[in-house]
């Protein structure tokens, strides 16, 4: 390559960018968190395997929660409207987001459906992710804590075969713990050990949307981010 | 496979710079992929030389630099062996993820007209 005969070849140039590849996407979920913060709404982003219970904790979630706070959902979900539905008929607003073939909502999807959906008077925002224990993880929505619902169904080490989500996981719920007495290998020791090598703050709850266990303490765990949310304007750290 | 919307973002970010210095070509792309960003750097590189074909990129080829994971005391005992819990074996405090979560263009090769 010619640079210093003036024969009018072209020169190349290395231009440093040094930012983030998801930086559109980045920007977009900034805004939404600022309209969450704004409206004093607290947003979750809620996320798991296919069938890890997640539309069950909502359900349980509106029962325990009645008449105490309000709550919406935003369900994404690849071809029907059924995690909708379900959580509609526990009583709660709902709307999905039909991802198509994406394997994974984005704050641009999110934000869209924001402007179809009543969200400002709501007290919780549930964002049912879709179910995948990767994509999920790569992308900011805007939501104020990241939860993880896990079955015990799933296996021991999900956890180590999916460090990501784990490791971005403010919570993880352990769901579906009533079938404990039938799985006689599963140890929820062994779940929260194997939690810890992947989470700096390891926190697990043990929840069954059947009995009920646990749903205590997690709506317990749920105010507690929205105190910190109104109390020391916006503390809690947004997406690491 | 996000691996394909990451490319997608990855081509906007470059189509952006090159317009900028009013380049006529990409000559190559680098980019740093962390071990816990949840990107497969084979499924990236496929996404990338699929979509390639007919744009500014389709003779860059895609550098990509893997950042390992890690893990360090944020006050400052040093960093956590592999394979070990997320805390601090001196102080008992949460371990702070210091590198491998990057997704990032760092750099384009661009071919400008010399003037």
């Amino acid at each position: 390559m010619c640079d210093s005969c003036g024969c009018g070849d072209p020169k190349i140039v290395p231009v440093d960018v040094h930012e983030r590849i998801l930086a559109t996407n980045d920007r977009t979920a900034a805004h939404n968190r600022e309209h969450f913060r704004e409206r004093h709404v607290v947003a979750v982003n809620l996320m798991g395997s296919p069938g890890a219970g997640k539309t069950a904790v909502l359900e349980a979630t509106a029962r325990a929660l009645a008449g105490r706070a309000r709550l919406g959902v935003l369900a994404g979900d690849l071809a029907t409207d059924n995690d909708a539905n379900r959580v509609r008929a526990a009583g709660i607003v709902a709307e999905s987001i039909t991802t198509g073939s994406a394997c994974h909502l984005d704050a641009e999807m999110v934000h869209h459906a924001l402007h179809h959906f009543p969200w400002q008077t709501l007290d919780y925002l549930f964002i049912e992710n879709v179910g995948n224990l990767v994509c999920p993880a790569v992308y900011d929505l805007g939501q104020d804590v990241n939860v993880v619902a896990l079955s015990v169904t799933e296996g021991e080490d999900k956890p180590l075969k999916y460090p990501t989500m784990f490791q971005k996981a403010d919570l993880v719920l352990l769901t579906k713990t009533d079938l404990l007495p039938h799985l006689p290998d599963i140890s929820v020791d062994r779940i929260r050990e194997n939690l810890a090598h992947v989470m700096p703050n390891p926190m697990a709850i043990e929840v069954s949307a059947i009995t009920g266990r646990g749903m205590a303490s997690w709506v317990e765990w749920l105010s507690q981010v929205a105190r910190g949310f109104s109390r020391a304007s916006l503390r809690i750290s947004p997406w690491r | 496979m996000h691996e394909y919307s990451i490319v997608q973002a990855l081509f906007e970010q470059v189509n952006e710079t090159a317009r900028a210095q009013a380049a006529s070509a990409v000559r190559r792309v680098r980019v740093s992929i962390g071990e816990l960003a949840g990107v497969d750097v084979s499924l990236l590189r496929t996404a990338y030389d699929t979509f390639r074909e007919r744009t500014l990129c389709e003779d860059a080829p895609l550098d990509v630099r893997e950042i390992p994971a890690r893990w360090t005391c944020p006050d400052g005992h040093g960093d956590i062996p592999r394979g070990r819990t997320l805390v601090c074996p001196a102080c008992n405090r949460a371990a702070r993820l210091a590198a491998g979560d990057e997704i990032v263009l760092d750099q384009v090769e661009l071919e400008v007209p010399d003037v």
